[in-house]
């Protein structure tokens, strides 16, 4: 491996500490790739072979995550609750996370409170798998 | 039994830029700077905490082979080598700003947390950081 691609590594790292932190923004690929300072095309290429999975992929996951926290942990409704993690619209969220977590949000809060943990380390571990 | 915690190790990419970001910029200082041959022995600890240090270790031979070295330095640019380091201060916001101003890449705001208020970053290879206020604080 080269230091060109230990370069790249981190500038895709970059982007994906962006996503981990503006999740509830609507982020978009041009944003991203501006972060990480590649062509949109690049991006999108160089990300998955780094991680594994596209970024739109990995912005879903980190919502879900966040959506799935935050049922856990608070009182509002999943509608809010879709809106505030960065989905738009009701229908997707639902969807998304039905497929992602393999129950619907209502069903997954029913499991109750979460422990207090630092939040890189919720994120990181309570955040569904990839496929 | 064991007592305390006193020294740990981070990969880095490069010793001297590792100096530049923790010493230069987080405040740390450089307890013992020491080459014997293939290897730099560099050991950094915070002022008035010197009995918990940290060893910025480049990955190499002889240690490990050139393409044992690649795959750690593969991982640590991608955050997944696993070198967390976790800091204490008494005034989240105020750090924040003082990093900030020294040109420490800070990705989030000081957030609230159940423990405290904390922010994270990472190194400029790849390590994660993070900085807390807690509101029950550890004893050094």
């Amino acid at each position: 491996m080269s230091a060109g691609r230990e370069d790249s590594n981190r500038r895709m790292l970059r982007a994906r500490d962006v996503m981990d932190r503006d999740y509830a923004q609507p982020l978009d690929v041009p944003t991203l790739a501006r972060v990480a300072h590649v062509s949109e095309a690049h991006f999108i290429r160089t990300f998955r072979a780094t991680f594994g999975e596209t970024p739109n992929r990995y912005l879903q996951r980190r919502r879900v995550e966040r959506a799935m926290f935050l049922l856990r942990t608070s009182d509002r409704s999943v509608t809010d609750v879709c809106l505030d993690v960065g989905f738009t619209s009701l229908g997707t969220f639902s969807r998304v996370f039905a497929e992602v977590v393999g129950e619907p949000p209502s069903v997954y809060r029913r499991r109750g409170p979460l422990p207090a943990v630092p939040s890189c380390f919720v994120m990181a571990w309570l955040r569904p798998g990839a496929n | 039994m064991i007592k305390a915690l006193t020294i740990s190790q981070i990969y880095v990419l490069d010793q001297d830029e590792a100096l530049d970001f923790y010493v230069g910029k987080l405040g740390f200082e450089v307890q013992t700077d020491m080459d014997f041959g293939p290897m730099r022995w560099l050991q950094i600890s915070l002022p008035g905490d010197p009995g918990r240090s940290i060893v910025l270790e480049k990955p190499g031979g002889p240690m490990m082979s050139e393409e044992t070295a690649a795959q750690v330095r593969e991982l640590l640019t991608k955050g997944a080598i696993g070198g967390h380091l976790f800091f204490q201060t008494d005034d989240a916001h105020k750090t924040h700003a003082e990093l900030k101003e020294r040109g420490v890449e800070l990705p989030e705001e000081p957030i609230t947390q159940p423990y405290g208020i904390d922010f994270g970053f990472r190194d400029p290879f790849g390590n994660h950081l993070r900085v807390a206020q807690m509101l029950v604080p550890a004893e050094s």
